[in-house]
């Protein structure tokens, strides 16, 4: 620890920190700009110039390192004077139209200038003007006449994104931000340059004009997509989502959300929700009350429980629904007295539950890793924040090996990868293991002869510390999805490698723990699809697009006497036959759980739109109306309650008791006869693959051609 | 085309270049003749004996250096320090002291860089160094990766010179071919590989780390510093970056030895200094001249003001260097201390001589032009501030200029000055503040007559 004197205060910090983080630590404020705490300093903008003691110029802080009783002083002339200098600079080219810029109210330049800038411009000359670009359907380029060169962009892009899809071309006042010759900016965490932004140079393509920063209710949420369960401030104004950006979480999200994340909500305000119950009557839908509609399913159900018997009906619910939603509807189907319940809709295996299947390790871990094994993950698109973290560690020198189809860009370097048709996956990690057994000298679990790929992965992971296995979407949907578990447990225990699911959705973790999975003689997703039952119910999900099943599901579901719908959207219109409307995560209190096992609970944030409910009101109503017991709950955290094993007195995450990836399973070797399911970035669920501007992204676009080729 | 033909376009221009044979005591430009630039000219002119001193061999020439014992780095680095050599690059910094901060224990690569990227306005001295005596920077290069146990090293020639760079690797081939540049040099342990690099023209590759950025395929803009080269310089390793006129003079000075060098100059100003002479004289070119040497004597090498016009200003050291009223040069001497107590720098020795015909705003509007044209953007006060510092002149010299103008660039270029993260910005806004303090009445004249003070030249 170094002792410096900032504005004659003491700061101990750690050497080699600059003047900023001495200042941070202080309290103090130093005005800047390009200076960020997630990226490599740049010392370019010049806003936070200080007066050190001994020096004859003004030093950048975010540039200077403390020197043992340094004096700095940021509040003297000398200091005051270089910041006022610069902020002149900053805005003699700055078009000052703050009145009519998006970025109005939470600039961090307007904030300064308001600080160190004069009443009244010395400058009299003709202002810059710089090109229009249009860069896709997410971040704005209209005025980038604002732009004040701090390369946050740039940075971003090289050290976070891991593309560098901004820089700055030319030079001197011709220096622009642009893409190189005129690409789209393409980045699955490309909406975080709107944030990083000091002004309003990049915005929100989607939000702009839209609303003014100080019209906006700010609300706590959590994302509803991936299993990162990233932080949200979900702003709001007149009862309508207006946009979205990270909350901070340095153990979750870090400052960062992906674009799912970010643009997703442009569905919540869409001409496809469904505001009222809707009753398919001679083949026509019409809208109907709540009345109506439950007393419709209840007496359905009624009537097919005593024709066919309880086990003749279903229930299918997705990992996006929040744990009340997903322990409330198994409770109502066990209420039944069905045990056909079932979340893992894009598994092509149905293994008996031994323990909830999570990461293996935090979330924060992953940053720090120096080997890893991703096995069937696209780890870019399905996880952006896990790869980027990853990508983190590969920075640090963290070396990369995976297991997959393809080669895929994850934008950081790949040590070693065996590509292998799917169905040879669990060959290609026996290979794994085999020279993993030859290295150690133990008796490999399996016969296999390891080729080059093989023993370079193998060698990476039996050296370096913090070591991780990690099993991807594609692995987890895989026929032969417990023997690589299985296979993967082997090899983590013999190189000190923990194992883990990424896990696909928002509440994958959370949804086993509700108990959202088959009971005994119960069918499983993939049985239930087939159109042997006569009721089903769907909740939050679309069978043709959610599972494993795809184009087959509707086939099975026509077959179906009855088929209820509880969708935020107007989804399975072709073979349901009641649609229920219930609130999205904005609308409704929930709890996910996410990758790690970490607990978070929300509120709404808005009124439900129309006549949208939470489901967990639905669910209660119809249990109530079919004399269901014990489903007399008032609130969503009442239902929470009931759920078993949930971290108590200010814990967050779920008990190593409740978490494991363990495995009894035998390994299988015959090839797996279908490829595990895998859908694009922007289809994982019913709202990303609704939000239109996400949907114009290259990125949506080339799951379409995927889709088109399959077909 | 042959060097013939180059010397005869040389001639045809009826410019003077460095065979004008008007030097005192030259080193550098000693006897060229603009073809006697290879191998074995410069062998013949003493070439390479400096390297062969130091690595002992000499094959037994005389008796003396059969016994020789040749020279550690520590005793190049130490004659070096002797002479008194400093940066001809501009800066001045001595050279020895310089190499000594190369970490001799570092176990990874290291870099020596030759910074030829000359692009100052009126310095024009590395461009014929390199073109007529390439073989002593090259030997000046090797000697000086031997004294800093660095193996590779690179010479970054300005883009604009491209004749000048395919004269470079030509004589790089000879030197390779001959054993002098490669693995075992003149069958020693030693070994250095040296190539060149040609930049596309922007004159901030000139700033070192810039021309790092620049040497590794990137967009040249400097760093931010520290970390300097020494410690991380190209490619993250350490680097020790010298000026083409510095690397030339290390063979003369390892022959002769660091007090002989001295002595031709000054204290704290050792050797000779190449100064290109430009402007309003009658012989423009460069003069090898030893330091101290009055700046009257230099300007009567030159032929003197042109047209026997009264002498009005000298910019000493290159375009970035604060103007001086010619009655305050006339009493300096050429070195660094001198120039630097009266106000302004020797820099990179290219002295730019002004009439009494010349109009001092549009001097310092071509100057200011030009800094706002080589701003690389990328820190504040300079990107904007050159550009404001440019138009405002700009008015002033079309008829539009303000009473407050004056005052306003002034206050603009403090406000430029040491807030940057290079000296570029600093190059931009002393010029300005230069002329205003030495030639107010004439920029004020302008503002109120909306015209010259003096007629425009023909």
């Amino acid at each position: 620890m170094i002792e410096i004197e900032l504005d004659g205060k003491k700061v101990d910090v750690v050497e080699g920190s600059m003047i900023m983080h001495a200042a941070d630590k202080a309290g103090t404020f130093i005005p800047h700009f390009c200076y960020h705490k997630k990226l490599s300093i740049a010392a370019s903008c010049r806003m936070c110039l200080v007066d050190v003691e001994k020096m004859p110029k003004p030093m950048p802080a975010c540039a200077t390192q403390v020197a043992p009783g340094m004096i700095v002083r940021t509040k003297s002339d000398k200091a005051i004077k270089a910041q006022q200098s610069v902020m002149e600079f900053l805005l003699i080219n700055h078009p000052l139209d703050c009145p009519i810029c998006d970025k109005g109210g939470e600039c961090q330049l307007q904030d300064l200038a308001v600080g160190y800038g004069a009443s009244s411009s010395r400058y009299e000359e003709e202002k810059r003007v710089v090109a229009v670009k249009d860069v896709g359907p997410l971040i704005s380029m209209r005025e980038m006449s604002r732009c004040i060169h701090c390369t946050r962009c740039v940075r971003f892009g090289q050290e976070v994104a891991g593309v560098m899809e901004f820089g700055m071309s030319h030079r001197g006042e011709h220096a622009a931000i642009e893409t190189f010759v005129g690409h789209s900016v393409d980045s699955e965490l490309s909406g975080n340059m709107i944030d990083l932004c000091p002004v309003g140079a990049l915005t929100s393509k989607p939000f702009r004009y839209s609303a003014r920063t100080w019209e906006l209710s700010r609300r706590k949420s959590v994302s509803p997509h991936d299993s990162t369960g990233a932080n949200l401030i979900v702003q709001v104004k007149n009862n309508r989502v207006m946009r979205v950006v990270p909350f901070e979480n340095e153990a979750v999200n870090e400052c960062w959300i992906a674009d799912r994340d970010r643009f997703s909500y442009e569905a919540l305000n869409s001409d496809e929700r469904l505001t009222t119950p809707m009753l398919k009557q001679g083949g026509v839908w019409n809208p109907v009350d709540w009345q109506t509609a439950l007393e419709y399913v209840a007496n359905g159900l009624k009537q097919i429980k005593s024709e066919h018997g309880a086990q003749s009906i279903g229930a299918l619910l997705s990992p996006h629904s929040t744990l009340e939603e997903l322990s409330l509807a198994s409770a109502f189907m066990r209420g039944l007295g069905s045990e056909n319940v079932d979340c893992r809709l894009r598994n092509a295996e149905f293994p008996a539950s031994e323990g909830v299947r999570y990461l293996g390790t935090s979330i924060a871990s992953l940053s720090e890793l120096q080997r890893v094994l991703v096995v069937g993950s696209s780890l870019r698109k399905d996880h952006p924040l896990f790869a980027q973290r990853i990508r983190q560690a590969a920075r640090k020198g963290c070396a990369v090996n995976a297991i997959g189809f393809v080669a895929e860009d994850w934008a950081m370097p790949i040590a070693n990868a065996l590509l292998s048709d799917a169905s040879t996956w669990v060959q290609a990690l026996a290979e794994v293991a085999a020279a993993v057994a030859a290295d150690k000298g133990v008796e490999s679990p399996v016969p296999g002869n390891a080729g080059e790929a093989a023993k370079a992965i193998a060698k990476s992971l039996l050296s370096g510390e913090r070591k991780a296995i990690l099993l991807g979407n594609a692995a987890a949907h895989h026929a032969r999805a417990s023997s690589l578990l299985a296979l993967a447990n082997w090899v983590g225990a013999q190189t000190g490698a923990t194992v883990g699911y990424l896990t696909e959705a928002a509440n994958s973790v959370g949804a086993q723990v509700a108990g959202a999975l088959p009971g005994p003689n119960g069918l499983n997703a993939g049985q239930m699809l087939r159109g042997d039952l006569k009721a089903v119910f769907l909740l939050n999900n679309e069978p043709e697009f959610d599972s494993a099943a795809g184009a087959l599901a509707l086939s099975g579901l026509s077959k179906t006497e009855m088929v209820v719908t509880l969708s935020p959207f107007k989804a399975n219109m072709a073979f349901s036959d009641v649609l229920l409307p219930i609130a999205p995560f904005t609308e409704t209190s929930g709890t996910y759980v996410n990758a790690e096992g970490r607990v978070q609970s929300f509120h709404a944030v808005v009124k439900p739109m129309g006549e949208t409910r939470p489901a967990w009101k639905v669910l209660r109503v119809l249990a109530n109306l079919l004399g269901i017991p014990d489903f007399d709950f008032e609130s969503s955290q009442e239902v929470l309650k009931r759920v078993p094993g949930l971290p108590v007195d200010g814990e967050t995450l779920l008990s190593g008791d409740i978490l494991n990836n363990t495995t009894q399973a035998e390994i299988d070797f015959t090839p797996a006869g279908v490829a595990p399911k895998v859908v694009g970035i922007y289809a994982l669920d019913g709202i990303v693959r609704r939000a239109a501007s996400l949907q114009l992204t290259a990125d949506a676009k080339q799951h379409d051609v995927a889709q088109e080729v399959t077909a | 085309m042959l060097a013939e033909q180059v010397l005869s376009q040389f001639q045809a221009t009826g410019v003077q270049t460095c065979f004008h044979g008007r030097h005192i005591n030259p080193q550098i430009y000693a006897d060229l003749n603009g073809s006697n630039w290879h191998l074995k000219d410069y062998e013949s002119r003493g070439g390479y004996q400096a390297l062969r001193k130091i690595l002992a061999k000499n094959s037994g020439v005389t008796a003396d250096d059969a016994t020789a014992s040749g020279m550690t780095p520590d005793q190049v680095i130490a004659v070096v320090k002797e002479s008194g050599l400093r940066g001809r690059g501009g800066a001045g910094f001595p050279t020895g002291l310089k190499w000594s901060f190369m970490p001799r224990q570092y176990a990874g690569q290291k870099y020596l860089v030759c910074n030829s990227d000359e692009g100052e306005p009126g310095t024009c001295k590395d461009r014929e160094i390199l073109q007529f005596n390439p073989h002593m920077v090259i030997e000046g290069m090797i000697i000086a990766a031997y004294a800093m146990g660095i193996a590779v090293g690179y010479n970054y020639i300005h883009g604009e010179i491209f004749k000048t760079y395919l004269r470079f690797e030509e004589a790089i081939e000879e030197a390779r071919a001959a054993g002098l540049l490669g693995k075992n040099i003149l069958g020693s342990e030693f070994s250095f590989q040296l190539h060149a690099a040609h930049g596309y023209g922007a004159y901030i590759c000139g700033e070192e780390t810039s021309l790092l950025e620049s040497l590794e395929g990137k967009k040249g803009q400097p760093r931010y510093k520290p970390p300097f080269p020494a410690s991380f310089g190209l490619y993250g390793k350490p680097t020790t970056i010298n000026n083409t006129e510095t690397f030339a003079a290390v063979p003369w000075i390892i022959r002769n030895g660091g007090q002989a060098y001295l002595a031709c100059g000054k204290p704290n100003s050792g050797g000779t200094k190449i100064f290109s002479i430009s402007g309003d004289v009658e012989l423009p070119g460069n003069y090898e001249v030893p330091m101290g040497t009055p700046f009257s004597q230099l300007l009567e090498l030159a032929g003197g003001v042109r047209g026997g016009r009264q002498l009005k200003a000298v910019i000493p050291g290159g375009s970035s260097s604060p103007v001086l009223p010619g009655s305050i040069m006339m009493d300096c001497t050429m070195d660094y201390d001198s120039i630097a107590k009266a106000g302004s720098m020797l820099g990179s020795g290219a002295v730019i001589v002004l009439d009494d015909s010349r109009c001092m705003v549009k001097s310092l509007q071509r100057l200011s032009y030009f800094y706002m044209h080589e701003s690389c953007g990328q820190c504040t006060p300079c990107r904007e501030g050159t550009g404001w510092l440019s138009r405002v002149v700009d008015r002033i010299e079309n008829g539009h200029g303000r009473v407050t103008d004056l005052d306003l660039l002034d206050n603009v270029a403090e406000n430029i000055m040491g807030r940057t993260i290079c000296a570029l910005g600093d190059a931009a806004a002393m010029p300005v503040r230069a002329m205003i303090k030495h030639f107010r009445p004439e920029f004020e004249y302008h503002v109120e007559h909306k015209t010259c003070m003096v007629p425009l030249y023909v």
